[in-house]
């Protein structure tokens, strides 16, 4: 099975080539060719994964050679796989889910005309993602990178007809274009002192390279994994992207895509083992998103963006395990996993909400769906006990392991990050909670014309076998240590290390945090009555001045310098960039108008430029000759 | 004198028998099949299957082939992999181009005007139109010109070199004339191909006498030995050499010997420019290579001259005028100008890279060139009436394509970006292997004006890529522009789209395979 895994990409491209170029008579069916390529990838996944787990721990890293990509030269390249517990463990996550969101999809984009075009847009991503992990080297992964980029681009725009829709996914392209140059610079740098772009060349060369050389790339992979995970300072086109279907959010936007930076990082360990002040600002860049997307998170009242800015701040709690190294490393990629089921989950829930309520997003105008959508209501509640981290679902075993890792340390950096992760965990108590309260509890504020029904099977199903992960899949692999052992070959052995606060307090103090949020949110938007507008300009409640507090600090914090910073760049683009370029160009047309005139469309003036040309050409190769 | 029959190895020669038999035949199917409809089908039929089992016999001799070759008619032709290499581009740019020959828009409208004999706007024209005619000759020209290209990346002498080129270039100086719309326009173009080539045709025959003169031979081998054995260089050889090459250098339409590019690109039938652009190309660099490294090798150093001068004539004024055309069709001219210029860069200094990295940058080149006149017979005029006109070939005809149809933007945008030779597409490949040829030489001067030459260049492309992507369609003109659908110039354009992509990143087996047509029979002469 190992050897066929190079059809884990073939099969979704294959797929996705063909549903946009069969047209529309494929519009009836063309969905289950869409699902039958994902559901083909999960099972050849599968059987690579229950091979390697037969092997011997220490033989589970396989290179799958594909093709010779750049013969010869300076650059010697072949394009193959690495197949080993990491990536198969992306391999599976996106697979399964990805298996899942396309069945979801089926019912969710029924009455959508280019349902068939979506679907292929779904495999075309599938493929790509599963490129990017699977890639043996760097150039390899660029282009999944790019094929992942492109994919999300056509989808967060998949209803472009909305000129805002289209102007998201222009911001998600041009946000990401600012990582992708940092992968791009990281890997000049990497064949300028190394001479190689494959990992295994990347990695053997790191081990003499200077400190400097591998800040400077370790810093620029973390420009490339921000633009992708949406982190702090380039987190702001994930709100946005929201634009796109409710499964592309699941898919890309919260389970697979998004994460595709922290496997960037954790896959250099090599690199950031030997450049600690690049690894120390992947965590603080981590911790520092962790608490920003908690706090946006807290004012958004559009159940999507909501969920986003919670992506946001989970991918930092990742983001700040990765960078603790390897303590970290197994941790960042077990929540990964973890939130990747709950996430995913909460996801189609909302869709399940937005399916039921006329694609309403306000949670203002939710309340007290749990009797109108049971199946919704229970799924997403695990999903939501999950994030928060209640033992024993999910979410526990993976976040508080990071949490405890980040206590670990020497001087105030663990006080720090720790602190960050500590009070990061109250505060998505909290703005879960209300997410989850205003939307199925506390009285009904639905508009007139909305009948809250429960959705179709066929999107209630995927639901809840991401419920059921959600819940169990934390505890079943961390049971014994399970998850860390798997991944060791490639993450490294951790030395233990005592964090400086006892676990068990840490714990208590984490579940306390979580309590009290809950508590907050109880009191605020279950028990007491949520305003179905915004309290803007009301002084109603003190919730809702810091609330209204919360959104203008996000409007001036972000979104008007954003606006600032965008117009400013339009400007001297339009002013520098425009003006020396229309100038040089003018240059030229000038010259190109004066050249235009010879071409008179007169046959005797051309063959008198031919026999003129002739004549000086002879002339010069005679003279030069003799 | 006697006279005694040469020994001819006829089965090298298959590929192009089969094409050539095929046009013969061709021509009895215009005489005995009288229905159009059928007509038109049984040609189209019969010049597909021609042309794949010609490619297919390339194949297998090229896997087949003796050695490094087969001397197949005295001193006159020669089959060897870089021939066969070179056949089998032309024929693969054969098949897409009888593709396009045969598309029809929705209306069952062709390229091609319904009775090429009678004069523009008469009535016979409206009858002829109005009676379904069809000028279906087109086919059977087509594999004449397919043929003598195939013939003249195989010749080793100069007076069959000319032969080769008169049995391709009649073919397209008719083809260029048989336009359906625009017919003034059309026939502009192919007379003043047809006058400049015979021009040039001239020059070529006046160069063969003067060397002939010189050394007593037409064939590349005796000349080759002629400059080898003379004291000193000989002015007549030198000039018989330039003259030669001139006009090998008029069909690559190279400055100043590119005239006639901008109106016959502009007045042919889109189909016929796809054809042109990419396989004229192909074949006269072909001749050019083998005329260069077989017969005048050791005139490296006095050619360099002629080389440069050329090369960088071709590329600055190729991309500055096209920076100012407002017809994409001779905008695109003009870019073939420029990439002429590219072309020859590889040749500086003779580089033995040149004979594998040109048959990939023509494959690159020839290969976007038919994808975008394929693209560009696709976006038509449209009259208020709701009738659908010519081609839309003025620039801000094309604004807000990409919303209109994101297939045919997208995929013209990627012929954009391979021409201006961005990574991940063919056209990079195609740049970095010729640039890297001539670097090997030692002509890194000339590679850098070559790099600028193509940045700049970018400018164009780039910009109608911004105008169809990132401009909204003028007000007013919404309905002015209609997409046509026409299934065989869709496949040629996905196929090209495919190849150019897949060249661009699996650059691999192909660049090895070419890798081996880098070698000649004769063997260069140096």
């Amino acid at each position: 099975m190992l050897d066929l895994t190079w059809l884990l990409i073939a099969v979704p491209l294959a797929s996705a080539a063909f549903l946009l170029l069969a047209g529309r008579r494929a519009d009836a069916w063309g969905h289950w060719v869409g699902v039958a390529a994902s559901g083909t990838a999960f099972l050849v996944g599968l059987g690579a994964l229950i091979q390697m787990l037969g092997e011997d721990a220490h033989h589970r890293e396989h290179a799958v050679h594909l093709f010779s990509w750049i013969p010869g030269g300076a650059l010697d390249l072949d394009a193959g796989l690495l197949v080993d517990p990491l990536s198969m463990t992306f391999v599976m996550l996106v697979t399964f889910v990805g298996t899942l969101i396309h069945v979801y999809s089926v019912a969710y984009m029924e009455h959508d005309p280019d349902r068939r075009r979506f679907f292929a847009y779904l495999n075309l991503f599938v493929a790509a993602m599963l490129l990017l992990v699977l890639a043996d080297s760097y150039l390899l992964l660029f282009v999944g990178w790019e094929g992942v980029g492109l994919a999300s681009y056509l989808l967060i725009g998949f209803w472009n007809h909305k000129p805002e829709y289209a102007t998201a996914a222009n911001k998600a392209f041009i946000v990401n274009r600012v990582g992708d140059m940092g992968l791009i610079i990281a890997m000049g740098l990497m064949f300028t002192y190394f001479g190689a772009l494959d990992f295994e060349g990347v990695f053997a060369a790191a081990d003499g390279a200077s400190t400097a050389q591998l800040t400077a790339i370790g810093l620029m992979l973390l420009v490339a994994a921000c633009g992708k995970s949406a982190q702090f300072p380039l987190q702001s086109w994930l709100g946005d992207a929201m634009a796109g279907p409710t499964p592309v959010s699941a898919l890309i936007h919260a389970a697979t895509m998004v994460t595709a930076g922290v496997y960037l990082i954790v896959r250099s360990a090599p690199i950031y083992a030997g450049a600690p002040a690049a690894q120390t600002t992947v965590a603080a860049i981590g911790a520092f998103t962790l608490i920003l997307g908690a706090v946006i998170g807290m004012a958004k009242d559009d159940i999507k963006k909501a969920l986003a800015a919670s992506t946001m701040s989970q991918i930092g709690y990742m983001m700040l395990a990765a960078g603790l190294g390897p303590v970290g490393y197994a941790f960042a990629i077990f929540h990964l996993v973890t939130h990747g089921f709950f996430k995913a989950g909460m996801f189609l829930g909302a869709g399940s909400v937005m399916h039921g309520m006329n694609d309403q997003v306000d949670m203002r105008r939710f309340g007290a769906l749990r009797t109108a959508m049971v199946t919704t209501w229970v799924t997403f509640g695990l999903g939501w006990l999950a994030i928060l981290g209640v033992p024993p679902f999910s979410g526990f075993w993976s976040k508080d392991k990071i949490i405890e890792a980040a206590f670990v340390g020497e001087g105030a950096q663990p006080w720090i990050l720790g602190g960050a992760a500590l009070i990061g965990a109250g505060l998505t108590a909290f703005y879960m909670s209300r997410l989850f309260f205003m939307t199925f509890h506390g009285k009904a504020r639905w508009t007139d014309d909305q009948h809250p029904h429960e959705s179709p099977a066929l999107m209630t199903v995927p639901m809840i076998i991401l419920a059921v992960g959600s819940a169990f899949l934390g505890l079943f692999l961390a049971l014994g240590d399970r998850f860390a052992t798997w991944l060791e070959p490639v993450t490294g052995h951790a030395e233990h290390h005592e964090p400086v606060l006892p676990i068990p307090v840490i714990m208590i103090a984490t579940l306390l945090l979580v309590a009290l949020g809950v508590w907050v949110a109880w009191r605020k938007y279950g028990a007491a009555d949520v305003p179905e507008t915004a309290p803007a300009a009301s002084l109603a409640t003190i919730a809702a001045r810091n609330d209204m507090f919360q959104d203008s600090v996000n409007r001036g914090v972000f979104e008007r310098p954003g606006t600032h910073l965008t117009r400013t760049l339009v400007y001297a683009d339009a002013a520098l960039v425009d003006g020396a370029v229309d100038k040089t160009a003018g240059g030229w047309a000038r010259t190109g108008e004066s050249v235009r005139k010879t071409q008179n469309g007169q046959v005797r003036s051309y063959a008198l430029t031919m026999l003129v040309g002739l004549v000086i050409v002879i002339l010069v190769v005679v003279q030069g000759g003799l | 004198m006697t006279f005694t029959t040469p020994e001819i190895a006829w089965a090298p020669l298959a590929p192009l028998m089969i094409v050539l038999g095929a046009a013969a035949a061709a021509i009895l199917v215009e005489s005995f099949v009288r229905a159009p409809e059928r007509r038109r089908a049984v040609q189209l039929l019969l010049s597909l299957v021609a042309l794949l089992a010609a490619a297919g016999t390339a194949v297998v001799q090229w896997a087949t082939l003796d050695g490094a070759g087969t001397v197949v008619l005295a001193d006159m032709v020669t089959v060897d992999r870089q021939a066969l290499a070179w056949q089998v581009l032309i024929l693969v740019f054969g098949v897409l181009g009888t593709l396009l020959f045969a598309s029809r828009t929705r209306a069952g409208e062709e390229a091609f005007t319904p009775l090429g004999s009678v004069a523009p706007g008469s009535t016979e024209e409206t009858l002829a139109r109005r009676k379904g005619f069809q000028v279906t000759e087109v086919f059977p020209l087509a594999l004449f010109a397919v043929g003598g290209m195939m013939l003249f990346t195989a010749v080793t002498d100069l007076i069959f070199l000319f032969v080769a080129l008169e049995v391709f270039s009649l073919p397209l100086y008719i083809l260029v004339a048989l336009a359906r719309r625009r017919r003034f326009l059309s026939h502009e173009g192919a007379l003043k191909y047809f006058l400049l080539g015979a021009f040039s045709s001239a020059i070529l025959l006046f160069g063969a006498a003067f060397l002939y003169g010189a050394t007593g031979t037409t064939a590349y081998a005796g000349i080759s030995a002629g400059i080898a054995t003379a004291a000193g260089v000989d002015p007549l050889i030198l000039a018989g050499a330039v003259m030669v090459i001139v006009g090998l250098l008029f069909k690559i339409g190279a400055v100043p010997f590119h005239s006639w590019t901008p109106d016959a690109y502009q007045g042919a039938p889109t189909p016929v420019t796809a054809f042109m652009g990419a396989a004229t190309k192909a074949a006269a660099t072909a001749a050019l290579l083998r005329v260069v490294y077989e017969a005048f090798y050791g005139l490296e150093w006095e050619l360099s001259w002629l080389i440069w001068i050329v090369a960088i004539a071709s590329m600055l004024l190729g991309t500055v005028v096209a920076l100012v055309q407002t017809d994409l069709k001779r905008m695109l001219a003009y870019s073939s100008v420029a990439h002429a210029g590219f072309i020859l860069v590889a040749f500086a200094g003779f580089p033995d890279g040149a004979l594998s990295a040109l048959p990939f940058y023509l494959a690159s080149y020839g290969l976007a060139t038919m994808g975008a006149f394929a693209v560009i017979s696709q976006v038509r005029e449209k009259a208020e009436d709701g009738a659908v006109l010519g081609e839309a070939t003025r620039l801000g005809q094309w604004a807000g394509l990409g919303r209109r149809s994101p297939l045919l933007a997208g995929a013209m945008a990627l012929f954009l970006l391979s021409f201006a030779g961005i990574p991940l597409t063919a056209g990079f490949i195609g740049k970095f292997v010729a640039f890297a040829a001539a670097v090997s030489e030692g002509a890194w001067p000339l590679v850098l004006i070559a790099v600028i030459a193509s940045a700049a260049a970018a400018f164009f492309y780039v910009r109608l890529i911004v105008l169809m992507f990132l401009t909204d369609v003028p007000e007013g003109q919404e309905d002015a522009v209609e997409i046509e659908f026409s299934p065989y110039a869709r496949i040629v354009v996905l196929v090209t789209a495919a190849l150019v992509i897949l060249l661009g990143i699996v650059p691999g087996p192909v660049l090895s395979a070419f890798e081996n047509a880098g070698v000649l029979l004769l063997g260069a002469a140096g």
